[in-house]
């Protein structure tokens, strides 16, 4: 049984769906479903007092796994604030640590994400750093209590797909808990071609939410995702700049 | 008296509990996490926590995010 392993936690799935983006919440049930995904990020934000409230946690069930993010948060202390937060809402205590104060691209600040993922997991939450795909802060990230790292794949809600491909290979080669890649991710082919070289899952949002229709793409997503990680187990044959024929090159009829 | 709820200052009667607050704004308890004066409030707490004039409050859900 091919499964991953998050702080002790197996999950069969390798796809973690985001829920934000969607028009209509009521559709998040049926991208859960197709998706097969068993983690669901949230975001947490202030209620709007003059609208009357929908609560999203109708829509996910009861099975799934809540991944709140930081988002919002701009310094370590205020994404220790948002997942202290997050954990009263009595959802369970995974975190996915987001701090970023670059508005034009939303990059993470690799040094205040590593300060709140030293706090958080000294307190036991499960924490799951957003960051920049760089190896010796993905070292300290482990070695601070992460129990996986989410690099990006490009800038999020960009769907430009690995554009940090070679750095993720190296993440993935010297990294020993799960490299999940978080942003960037656009069509099922970039998700194949992550889970190909290895990496643990793929947490998509934007690439479901906004495809014409969302329901379809979270399946063609778990398709590819499987298909990708199928295809790491069974190692893929090797690269060649000349052709090598497939058909005897011998018995030919003159 | 009037509190700073969600960053905006608010009218609520004299004394009221935390509870009563969520109510009057629809709120379910179950559904939100609450953070009084800077601090957490825990859920079982929000019939015993009697606010009071400028007392801070900050009242979050969750929202779709990724």
């Amino acid at each position: 049984m091919d499964e991953l392993i998050i702080q002790g936690r197996r999950l069969s799935s390798r796809l973690f769906t985001g829920s934000g983006k969607y028009g209509d919440d009521s559709l998040i049930p049926q991208i859960i479903a197709a998706a097969e995904c068993e983690v669901v990020t949230v975001a947490l934000r202030r209620v709007d007092l003059d609208k009357p409230q929908e609560n999203l946690l109708q829509y996910f069930p009861k099975d799934k796994i809540l991944l709140p993010n930081t988002s919002g948060a701009r310094t370590a202390d205020e994404a220790v604030r948002i997942a202290h937060l997050a954990r009263a809402m009595g959802c369970g205590d995974w975190i996915k640590i987001e701090v970023i104060n670059d508005q034009k691209y939303l990059l993470p600040d690799n040094l205040e994400t590593l300060k709140a993922v030293e706090i958080l997991a000294a307190e036991g939450f499960v924490v799951l750093p957003y960051m920049n795909p760089d190896l010796s802060m993905a070292r300290r990230m482990v070695q601070a209590g992460a129990a996986a790292i989410m690099p990006f794949g490009a800038p999020i809600g960009t769907n430009k797909g690995l554009a940090t491909l070679e750095l993720l290979k190296i993440l993935v080669a010297e990294i020993e808990k799960p490299v999940i890649v978080d942003a960037g991710i656009g069509a099922p082919s970039h998700a194949a071609a992550a889970m190909e070289i290895g990496v643990s899952a793929i947490l998509l949002n934007t690439a479901i939410a906004l495809s014409q229709n969302p329901v379809k793409m979270a399946d063609a997503f778990k398709l590819a995702i499987r298909a990708g990680r199928t295809a790491y187990l069974a190692g893929l044959a090797p690269r060649s700049d000349s052709a090598r024929a497939s058909s005897p090159l011998t018995g030919f009829l003159n | 008296m009037n509190i700073l709820l969600n960053g905006a200052t608010r009218f609520a009667p004299d004394n009221a509990t935390l509870l009563r607050i969520l109510t009057d704004y629809k709120i379910k308890p179950d559904t939100v996490a609450v953070e009084y004066n800077g601090r957490i409030l825990p859920k079982d707490d929000f019939d015993k926590t009697n606010l009071s004039d400028n007392d801070t409050v900050e009242i979050l859900h969750f929202v779709g995010g990724g």
